[in-house]
Parts: structure tokens; C-alpha cells; sequence
């Protein structure tokens, strides 16, 4: 069969990182220059990128249809190079050969980003209008577009990581953007800010770099094709089960996932990171960089082992309900956001894990990890836009107790952040609906598959998580909005936002809404079939028979979905039973969680039935300790960076005074023997000359006295000496 | 010499060496008060290497052949049975470190315009150090590299101690005798390899050691060649440097000018380096083998331990000398994990460390000039009036961060990665624990970034003028350099690989 990608395709896929990245160049030399400072070029560039992007996707689309022929390895067809050397004959073990992976997931991650991130840019032309480097700004997050369209391109974990970097420097200057403006209130907080970013992000990096080297060890390749074919191959070889140290390096894979995805306790840089303008909060927090993290997780699904699994379950619940909680007590607007993007970055973290243990519907947990991350990425940009169009309209106030009764006056940014605010709820009809349905259903499915702890802990944190979301959302949109207006000056000057910020929060709202299912197409509300799935996973909800689109020629259900195959083998009904149970189970919870949520909300901040500071107040020290954050940061500054620092002023103290210490020593004491050698050569060597020299003058001087020249004194010591002579002869 | 292993020959290297050389004599001869004069003598003294070194990287050189080209060899000392050969060539692993050196040099005649008493016996001694560093990289016969290296050795020594900081005595005194100390031991080890096998020539040595051939006595209870091992290792361990002889190196920096500086990090550094893989690895490669495990210990805390000390200083210019110790940590740790990559990735970092070092210490040099002091607590907002210099000094600062894209994470990743793929599985717990210094590098230089770039603006520089078009000019092609290699890393690999696979084939006789 014909490969359904032409090279026109893959001429389209090489531009989509190349025009961000060519905008970037030019609008760091020019932008200053150019008409408008240069703020349409890398918008432009976007609208074509998103043009592409959309386009492919359709091509990817219809492609799927026809089978999982699209999705294999595509090095043929697309676009190489050799990185490392450019010798022809060289090993290419040793090589990196650089391609384009271009599957389901990659279609899907590649039209959200281009999406987003031109709707980030056309927002930005409206909310960043007279910034001090409003140039450098455009420049800056074009960047930061390339490096994630470049992430979701690579085939392989070498580039991936590059292009993961890079986000991280990206994510450095976009969140330091205010750190250089003198006007900024906060700029001290935006210069600690986007250090903190780049180093919490590179703790997990590290890991990652590390779990890379383990995995290159033994499979002597970072592309991805060859890394799924050969874990399939070593778990085969080792019965079935992953050898030891694929857990391990697993693990550290992971640690990459927890630092850019913002998992627990990697996650206290994102709150901070709302320092940057409110554009880059809604990139970071949607389309790119924590999207990365759960990105790897899908390209590297096949290399985790189901004890990695677990940890990955565990690991994302407990942020999911961690960060819920904390975001109920947050006042800042963008605060409530930031920790919500940390508990839906848990959801999806946690709903791959639960792939692992989920019996009834193969891999449902994945599926339905990934597309939360799609869903969310609408939803999530828009409401960070949203909230960016409130504070516009509120000059530049954050604090969400100052504000109220805005619906009149700002309605078209209040209708997008109610979409957005109902989609991220999980309300039936909006796209969030349709992903976090399905976390649910697949912590169900583990619940009812298993015995063990992990899946009813997975259900119970992601269920109550998911009641608080829509409870601090509401919060948000009650106190913003609803009620009087708490601070009337704030108030009298709100107004909507411009033309370019208000086309794109309601384009956004638009996919908050049918990003996740176009129900209104096709009848199907409940989310049968979405496109997501199929793009990477065809599902048979009658039967729970699954086909994957994901990693081509691999059975899953051999390696870390096993338990899903033994069970089916063992009872198949009872499978099939648990996957209806489970589905149905799941709505449930969904709606009753919603309800709640909402009517909490509508309690406490509506009609104001409940006083939120009597509850506050009945808490206590618990409250507080949330409102606190849990003192997490407290913790690190206490025990990691004071411990760092304290090494640092030990080691400092080392070198200073021992190793250096000890050359001085040296040198210290070759000087002092050196004067003791002078001392001795100036004292006894040369005194022993000098005594030598003194005797032969005493004896000299003694001699001498006998040289008088007077010859009669001569002639007497002549006689002395021949009567001695003649003595001693005739005596002897 | 063996001619088996000359592919070409040529006497281009031998220009390239006393080129500098000639230079300094035509500066002697210049009246002192013609500064303009002298100065242009410097700039085409270190511009005609630089020109024919290209030439020689993208022309003469022939990429993928094995042995030493571009040969010149000639009877030097002959003295009864002593007989010393001039013999200069060069192979991939010398020929990038040769052309560095030249672009160094040019880069620093301009960037020593700002030097304080600046006088025409500083070119002239800058002109000598040229001829001495590049003399040490292109050598094939060890006694020529032996008085290549105490050649480099007496104009350091002066231009540290007459145009240096306050305390440039003590530093000068303390670099001299330190590397003299080294000096020694190398010349003891060489004259006890003499005597045994009766040649100075390098490729001849090497082949000897390979064969296993050295066949000196032990002595308390070591090898021959265990003792001349460590000799050699440690008279360019205190080159590299590496812990625990590194201390020479933060003061030396600190009271050399900023030209200094850069020529010192850039390509003095690197002759530890070379040195270990021209003139000691290959030379007794038993002794290494048996000993690799400890160099990598020695790296892996020269990687981690320098980076805790750079965080804790206060001095930018130290704070850069540590990073130093912790970067120069992987080409120690590469070189002793004896994989491809390994191997490759250290040499790689050599000239990627000279170019991103010999950057940052530009970069500190063009605050000092404006502020007169290095103090890191005593800056803050410079950004917000020097923000070309802002964007200059972050690309150079992220480039010895190892950034992806930038030329220093290619070399890192492929050390550690080499590194990990060791025969040696105690070299796994290695990368781990260098991971750290990973994580710690980028602690250090954010937080001096922060310190001196972002924030509130000390009212004390807000009257800094923007870097200059005549710091930019020395500072450009670094960075050019930094980007292109980050990118395309091949522009170096492909030339050095078959020279690594030599160097490997020639320390693992069963490969």
C-alpha cells in the first residue's frame, strides 16, 4: 500500500518548526525595526504553521481509517540526517540519525499547538501593547513554539530532549520577561521565578539524561520505533516481565515527566512561573512545555514497566487531589489556575498509570491520558487568556477578592470562561467531559479488576480532586463575576479587552467546547468514538476489544498491560463485564462530583449561604497548612537548597583552607627549609670553611713567627736540627 | 620516525608555530612609543596562523586517514647515541586544539586593548605564548613537547605577574611553580623512558607501549610503567585541572587580565587533556587501564565538587574558574570510561570548554571594565542597561551550561553516555553522581545571572554603556562557534573520529 504521507507532506511537517524558528531570527535582528515592532511576522508565521498543522491532521484523519499502516516507522518516507557524524560508514549505533515521527499522537499534539499557540500570539498583539520589550517578546515565544512543535516531531528520545530543553530556556526567559522592566512591581519575584523554573525543570531533566543513558546501554538506540521494538523483544526474552533495571531506568524517565509536568514534589515552580505575562502562563500551562512531560509518557508507554506504572498512578492522584485542595484557598486569579493545571497534569498522569492495571478496556487509561492532555490544553489557554482579558480590563489587579460583578462589563470574556470553567468541570457536552470520564472509568476498571490499594487510592483522590475542581473553578467564576463589585474603583474602569484578544479567547472557548467531541455533528453526546481515539487506539466498547495505533507491531497486553490479557483469558464475560461496570460507574461519579463541586460553589460564593470564613475558621490549622501550600516550598528552601548551600560553603571552605591549604603548606615549609638550609649553609657549612680557613691562619700566624729573615736565627735552627738528627741516631 | 604512519608531509605547521615567533622579534624591534605599530604587528602575527590553521582544517587535512599528516621531521640534537628529532604533525585530535589556539590568540589582541600598563612587552610575551601552546599541540617527538611546555610556561609567568591584579605575585609564583612541579615529574618519567627504550619519538613510544614493551624495573614494589604513569598523569592532571591539583587555577584567573584569562581556560587548560591522550594514555596503556577506575573517581569529583565550590563564591571571575574544574571533570571521566563515545565526547568537550569558558571570561571582563570590581552581590539590573550585552552574556552562560543546541551539551551527553556504556559497570554509579553536578551547574549560573542581570537596577551601573563593537568582535566568533557545534557537531567529530578509534584501538589491544 502506498504510504498515505507524500513528500509534499513531509516538506509541510519540515516547515512547521522552521517558520517559527526563521521568525524568530528575524524578529530578534529586525524587530525593533520592522512596522508594529515586528508583532505580525511571528503571528503570521503562526496562522501558517496552524494552516499546516490542521491540514496534516486531516490527512492524518483520513488516513487512520484505513488501519495502523499510517503509524509505522516512518524514517523511509521522511526527511534524515546524521547528527553526530556525517560519514556514511559510520556505525550507526554510534550515529544519531535524526527523522520525523509523524503518528496519531504527533498529529494530534502538533494541530493543538499550532492552534493554541497562534491564538496565544494574536491574543498577545492586544494584552502585551506598550511592554518595554514587546519585540524581544514576540521573538521569545515563537521560540518557545518551535521547540515544542520540534519536541512532538522527533523520533527519537535524543532529540526530544533537545527540543525539552530548549522549552526549559524558553520557559526561562518568557517567565523572567518582567524581571528586566523597572516598571514591574514584581520584578525581583519574576527574576527568582524563572531560576526557579529552569532548576526544578532540570532536576527532573537530569533524570530523564540519565534514564536515557541506561535505556542506550542496552538497546544502543534513542529511536523510538527501535527502543518499543526491543523493550517488546527483552520482556519477551525475560518471560514476560521487565527485567530489573527497566524499572529503574524507567523511574528516571519518569523524574523527566514529574519535573516538566509539574508532578508532586517537582511541581513548585509553576505556580511561580505565573510571574511571566499572562500569554506565556497560557502556553506553559496548555499546549506546551507541561504538555511535554506528559507527551513522553506516551512515546515512552512501552518502556514502563507495571511497577513503574504503579508509581505513576500514585504520583499523579496524589498531585490531582494535592493541588485541588490548595487551589480552593488561592485568591489570585491566575493562582487558582496554576494549581488547577497541576491537578489536571496529576489526572493525566495518573490515568497512564492506571493503563497498566485497567482489565476491562485495553489501554482505556492512556487513551484517555493523552487526550485530557488535548482537552485540556484548549480549555486551560483559554481560561489563562481569560483571566489575562480580566486583569487587562482591571488594570493589571489580580487579586480576585477586589473583583465581582464583572459579567456586565467584560460578557464576552465571561462567556469564554464559562465554557472553559464547564469543560474543565467534566460537564457532559464540553470537551473535558469526554477525557476525564474516561480517567475515571479506567480507576474504575482497576478498582474493580484488582484487589490492592492503588486503584481504589487512584479513585478516591481523583474523584474527590475532580469535585474540588469544579468547586474552585465555580469559586473563581462567582467571585470574578457574580456579585457585587468589591472594590468600586477597580469596577468603574473594567472594560472589555480589544478586537485581537476577544477573537481569540472565543475561538479558544469554541474548541473548549467541541475540541473534545463534535457531538453536534453526529448525535453521539456520550463519546463513543472520539477523534482522538481514533487516531490512536480503535476501541470496541461492546466487546472491550482494542486495536493500538501507538507503537505498530507491538502487543501491549504481553508487556505492561498484561494483567488486562490474564484476566480477559481467565473470564472473559467477567472482562467485558467490568468494562460496562466501569463505564457506567464512571458517569456516575463524574456527574455526582460535578454536582457537588457545583453546588458547593454556588453555596459558599453564590447565594451565599455558608460563610467561607466560619468553615476557614472551624479548619483551623489544617486550613492553613493549605492555604500555605502545604509549606512544600518552605521545605525545599529548608532542606534542599539550605542543604546545597551549606555544601557549598563546606566544599568552599575545604578548598580554601585544606586542598589549598595544603599547597600552601608546601610551600610554606620548602620556604622555611630553605631558610634553614641558608641558616646552615651561612652557619655550619660555611662556618666549617670559615673554621678551616681560621685554623690555617692560626696556624699560619703561629708558623709565621718563625719566618723572621735574620739568617743567624736560620743557622741556629739548621744546627738545632742537625744535633736533633745525630741524637737520634746514636741512640737508636 | 616511522614513516608508515606519515600520510603527508608539509612544513605549513611549522609556520603556524614560529609564525608568533617572528612577530615577537619584529615587536622587539619597534620603537616602544609606536603602540599603534606593535599592536598591528600583533594582530597579523596571530591572524596569518589563524588563516593558514583554516586553510590546513578545511584544505590539507584529510579527514578519515589514519596516523599523523602534515609532517615535517628533522635531526634536531644529535649527540653521540642522543638524538633528538624536530617532528611536528598533527591528526584529528591535535588539529582542532590548533586551530583553537590560533582563533584564541587573535581574539585576544584585541581584547587585551583595555589591559592597565599595557606595553609592548606584552604582545611580545603574548606572541611567545602562541608559539609555546601551539608548539605543544602539533609536536611528535617528546622532547620537543617537553621545551614546547617550558616555552608557554615563562611568558605566562610574566603576563600574569606584571599585568595581573592586585595580588599577581603571589599568583604568578603560585602557577609557575605548581606546573614547574609537573614539569619536573614529566621530565623524570621521560628521561627513565629514554633510558629504557632509547627514543623520544611519540608514535614510536606508543607503539612500544602497546606492545607491552617497556622494560624498566619496578621500583617499591610498582611497575615501570605504573610509576611513569602517574608521573605523566599528574604533570597534566595539574594542567586539566583536576581535583586535588587545581588550586593554582582560581587565583590565577582571578589576577590574570581578561585576555589572560581567556587564553588560560581556552587552550591552556587543554593541554592537560591532550597531553593525557598524546603523551601518557597511549604511552603506557596497561598502567591505565588498571588505573582508569580512579581517574574516573578523580573526574566525577572534579565534576561535582567544582561546581559546589563555584557555587559558593562571591567573585564572578572565580565563580567561572571553578566551572572550569567542574567542566574539564567530563573530559577526565570520558577519556577514563575508554568507550567511542566516551572518548569522543571528552575530546569534543576540550574544544567546546575552550570556547564557552574562554567566552564567559570575556563576558566577565567587559562588567570589570565598567565596574572595577567582580563582587556578585554587588550588581543587579544590568539588563535593563546593557541589554544587547545581557543577551550576549546569557547565550555564552547557557553555552557552558551545556544547553541542547549550544555546543557544550553535545559533549556532555555523549561523555556521560560513553560513560555509562563502560566495560567498568562501577562507571554507572559515576553518571549518576556527575548528574548532580548537571543540575548544580545550572544552580551556580542562573543564580549569578540573576544576581547581576535581573532585578531592581543598582544605582551603580546604571550609567554602564552597552558592550562595544570591539568586545563584541571577540566575543562573536566564540559564540558562533558555540552554536554551530551544538548544531552541527559533525564540523569536529568527523574529523577527530578516526583518531579516537586509533587512540582506542591503541589503549584496548583486544579491540
Amino acid at each position: 500500500m502506498d504510504h498515505p504521507l507524500t513528500s509534499l507532506d513531509w516538506n509541510l511537517l519540515l516547515a512547521v518548526p522552521a517558520i517559527p524558528l526563521a521568525a524568530y531570527v528575524l524578529q530578534i535582528f529586525l524587530g525593533k525595526r520592522l512596522p508594529g515592532k515586528g508583532d505580525w511576522l511571528p503571528t503570521a508565521g503562526m496562522f501558517v504553521v496552524m494552516c499546516i498543522t490542521v491540514r496534516m491532521l486531516f490527512v492524518a484523519l483520513g488516513a487512520a481509517g484505513h488501519g495502523p499502516f499510517f503509524h509505522e516507522s516512518v524514517r523511509e518516507g521522511g526527511p534524515v540526517f546524521g547528527w553526530f557524524y556525517q560519514a556514511a560508514e559510520k556505525d550507526p549505533s554510534l550515529n544519531l540519525v535524526a527523522g520525523i515521527l509523524y503518528d496519531g499522537l504527533g498529529a494530534a499534539m502538533l494541530a493543538v499547538v499550532g492552534v493554541v499557540s497562534f491564538f496565544v500570539h494574536l491574543f498577545s498583539i492586544g494584552y502585551m501593547k506598550g511592554d518595554r520589550r514587546y519585540h524581544i517578546f514576540f521573538a521569545n515565544i515563537s521560540l518557545f513554539t518551535f521547540a515544542m512543535l520540534g519536541l512532538v516531531l522527533s523520533d527519537n528520545l535524543l532529540f526530544l530532549f533537545i527540543f525539552w530543553e530548549l522549552m526549559g530556556l524558553m520557559s526561562y526567559l518568557l517567565i523572567g520577561h518582567f524581571s528586566h522592566d523597572p516598571d514591574s512591581p514584581r520584578i525581583n519575584q519574576a527574576a527568582a521565578a524563572c531560576k526557579k523554573a529552569f532548576l526544578t525543570t532540570r532536576v527532573g531533566d537530569t533524570c530523564l539524561l540519565f534514564g536515557m543513558a541506561m535505556f542506550y546501554y542496552h538497546f544502543q538506540t534513542f529511536q523510538f520505533s527501535e527502543m518499543w521494538r526491543l523493550a517488546a523483544e527483552e520482556v519477551a526474552r525475560n518471560g514476560g516481565d521487565y527485567p530489573t533495571w527497566m524499572t529503574v531506568a524507567g523511574l528516571f524517565v519518569f523524574g523527566g515527566t514529574m519535573g516538566k509536568s509539574a508532578q508532586f514534589p517537582l511541581h513548585i515552580w509553576l505556580p511561580d512561573a505565573m510571574e511571566g505575562p499572562t500569554p506565556v502562563s497560557a502556553m506553559i500551562h496548555a499546549a506546551t512545555m507541561v504538555a511535554a512531560g506528559v507527551f513522553l509518557l506516551g512515546r515512552t508507554f512501552p518502556l514502563l514497566s507495571p511497577e513503574v506504572l504503579q508509581v505513576v498512578t500514585v504520583v499523579g492522584s496524589v498531585t490531582a487531589l494535592f493541588a485541588a485542595t490548595i487551589g480552593c484557598t488561592v485568591n489570585d486569579i491566575k493562582g487558582v489556575l496554576a494549581y488547577s493545571t497541576i491537578s489536571q497534569l496529576g489526572f493525566m498522569v495518573a490515568a497512564i498509570g492506571t493503563a497498566g492495571g485497567a482489565v476491562g478496556t485495553v489501554g482505556i487509561g492512556l487513551v484517555a491520558g493523552l487526550f485530557h492532555m488535548v482537552t485540556h490544553a484548549f480549555f486551560k489557554a483559554c481560561l489563562f487568556l481569560s483571566a489575562g482579558s480580566v486583569i487587562h480590563g482591571c488594570h493589571h489587579e489580580q487579586d480576585m477578592r477586589k473583583m465581582g460583578g464583572l459579567r456586565k462589563k467584560m460578557p464576552l470574556t465571561f462567556t469564554a470562561m464559562l465554557i472553559c470553567t464547564l469543560a474543565i468541570a467534566g460537564t457532559p457536552l464540553f470537551s473535558g467531559f469526554y477525557s476525564k470520564d474516561k480517567i475515571i472509568a479506567s480507576a474504575w476498571e482497576v478498582v474493580l479488576g484488582h484487589g490492592g490499594w492503588i486503584g481504589p487510592f487512584a479513585l478516591v483522590c481523583l474523584a474527590l480532586a475532580a469535585m474540588l475542581t469544579t468547586f474552585y473553578m465555580f469559586r473563581l467564576i462567582f467571585m470574578t463575576f457574580f456579585g457585587k463589585p468589591k472594590d468600586q474603583h477597580i469596577h468603574d474602569h473594567a472594560h472589555e479587552s480589544p478586537a485581537p484578544m476577544v477573537v481569540s479567547l472565543l475561538a479558544l472557548a469554541s474548541l473548549g467546547l467541541f475540541g473534545g467531541k463534535m457531538w453536534a455533528m453526529d448525535g453521539d453526546v456520550l463519546g463513543e468514538h472520539t477523534w482522538f481515539e481514533s487516531l490512536v487506539w480503535h476501541v470496541d466498547h461492546e466487546t472491550g476489544e482494542t486495536e493500538q495505533f501507538l507503537y505498530p507491531g507491538l502487543d501491549l497486553t504481553k508487556m505492561n498491560i498484561a494483567s488486562a490479557a490474564e484476566a480477559r483469558i481467565h473470564d472473559p464475560e467477567h472482562t467485558a463485564h467490568i468494562g460496562h461496570e466501569a463505564h457506567t460507574r464512571a458517569l456516575i461519579v463524574s456527574l455526582g462530583v460535578l454536582l457537588l463541586g457545583l453546588l458547593g460553589a454556588v453555596m459558599f460564593y453564590l447565594v451565599r449561604k455558608i460563610d467561607p470564613a466560619r468553615v476557614t475558621a472551624k479548619l483551623g490549622p489544617v486550613y492553613t497548612t493549605i492555604a500555605n501550600k502545604y509549606y512544600i516550598d518552605e521545605m525545599v528552601d529548608g532542606s534542599v537548597i539550605r542543604g546545597t548551600m551549606v555544601l557549598s560553603r563546606t566544599q568552599t571552605w575545604i578548598d580554601e583552607n585544606i586542598v589549598d591549604g595544603l599547597v600552601i603548606l608546601i610551600g610554606r615549609t620548602n620556604k622555611a627549609f630553605g631558610f634553614v638550609c641558608a641558616w646552615i649553609d651561612k652557619n655550619i657549612v660555611d662556618g666549617f670553611v670559615n673554621l678551616v680557613a681560621g685554623v690555617t691562619q692560626v696556624c699560619s700566624s703561629v708558623v709565621r713567627m718563625l719566618q723572621t729573615g735574620r739568617i743567624q736565627q736560620y743557622v741556629s735552627f739548621a744546627v738545632a736540627g742537625g744535633i736533633l738528627l745525630a741524637a737520634f741516631h746514636i741512640l737508636s | 620516525m616511522d614513516s608508515l604512519l606519515t600520510l603527508s608531509e608539509s612544513t605549513i605547521l611549522t609556520w603556524i608555530t614560529f609564525i608568533p615567533l617572528i612577530g615577537m622579534v619584529a615587536i622587539l624591534c619597534v620603537p616602544r612609543q609606536n603602540m599603534s605599530l606593535v599592536k598591528g604587528i600583533a594582530g597579523l602575527a596571530t591572524f596569518i596562523p589563524l588563516v593558514l590553521a583554516t586553510m590546513v582544517y578545511f584544505g590539507d587535512f584529510q579527514i578519515g586517514a589514519n596516523g599523523y599528516q602534515l609532517v615535517q621531521s628533522t635531526p634536531w640534537i644529535t649527540a653521540g647515541k642522543f638524538q633528538v628529532n624536530y617532528t611536528v604533525g598533527i591528526d584529528g585530535l591535535s588539529l582542532p586544539l590548533v586551530w583553537l589556539t590560533t582563533l584564541l590568540m587573535f581574539i585576544a589582541v584585541p581584547a587585551s586593548e583595555t589591559v592597565p600598563r599595557l606595553s609592548k612587552a606584552y604582545y611580545a610575551l603574548l606572541l611567545m605564548l602562541g608559539c609555546g601552546i601551539t608548539g605543544v599541540f602539533v609536536s611528535l617527538d617528546y622532547f620537543l613537547f617537553y621545551v614546547f611546555w617550558e616555552v608557554m610556561l615563562l611568558p605566562m609567568y610574566f603576563l600574569i605577574g606584571i599585568w595581573g591584579g592586585p595580588k599577581r605575585e603571589y599568583a604568578a609564583i603560585k602557577f609557575f611553580l605548581y606546573t614547574l612541579a609537573g614539569s619536573v615529574l614529566m621530565l623524570i618519567a621521560l628521561i627513565a623512558m629514554y633510558l629504557d627504550q632509547g627514543t623520544f619519538s611519540i608514535p614510536e613510544m606508543m607503539a612500544i607501549g602497546k606492545a607491552g614493551a617497556w622494560t624498566g624495573p619496578d621500583l617499591l614494589g610498582m611497575s615501570f610503567t605504573t610509576w611513569a604513569f602517574w608521573f605523566l598523569f599528574i604533570a597534566f592532571a595539574i594542567k586539566i585541572p583536576c581535583f586535588p591539583f587545581h588550586t593554582w587555577l582560581p587565583d590565577a584567573h582571578v589576577q590574570a587580565p581578561t585576555p589572560i584569562s581567556v587564553i588560560l581556560a581556552g587552550i591552556l587548560l587543554k593541554l592537560g587533556g591532550y597531553g593525557l591522550i598524546r603523551g601518557c594514555f597511549p604511552i603506557v596503556p596497561d598502567a591505565f587501564r588498571e588505573n582508569a577506575y580512579i581517574l574516573g573517581v578523580l573526574g566525577v569529583i572534579s565534576i561535582v565538587y567544582g561546581a559546589y565550590v563555584a557555587l559558593g563564591q562571591t567573585d564572578f571571575k572565580r565563580m567561572v574558574a571553578y566551572s572550569s574544574v567542574s567542566h574539564m571533570g567530563f573530559v577526565l571521566l570520558g577519556m577514563a570510561a575508554l568507550t567511542e563515545w566516551g572518548m569522543n565526547g571528552a575530546a569534543l568537550q576540550m574544544f567546546n570548554h575552550g570556547t564557552s569558558s574562554a567566552a564567559c571570561f570575556l563576558i566577565v571582563g567587559v562588567i570589570y571594565d565598567r565596574a572595577h570590581h567582580r563582587d556578585l552581590n554587588a550588581f543587579g539590573g544590568v539588563a535593563q542597561v546593557m541589554p544587547r550585552y545581557w543577551a550576549l552574556a546569557t547565550f555564552g552562560f547557557f553555552a557552558s551550561l551545556g544547553l541542547p543546541g549550544l555546543a557544550g551539551f553535545v559533549s556532555e551527553a555523549m561523555t556521560l553516555v560513553g560513560a555509562f556504556q563502560s566495560d567498568d559497570s562501577r562507571f554507572q554509579i559515576l553518571v549518576l553522581i556527575s548528574c548532580l553536578g548537571v543540575v548544580l551547574t545550572g544552580a551556580y549560573i542562573l543564580w549569578a545571572l540573576q544576581r547581576v542581570f535581573l532585578g531592581p537596577l543598582n544605582e551603580k551601573c546604571k550609567d554602564f554603556p552597552d558592550i562595544n563593537g570591539r568586545e563584541i568582535f571577540s566575543l562573536a566568533p566564540l559564540l558562533f562557534l558555540c552554536l554551530v557545534l551544538g548544531i552541527f557537531p559533525f564540523y569536529l567529530l568527523d574529523w577527530m573520529d578516526t583518531s579516537v578509534v586509533e587512540l582506542m584501538s591503541l589503549l584496548n589491544p583486544g579491540s
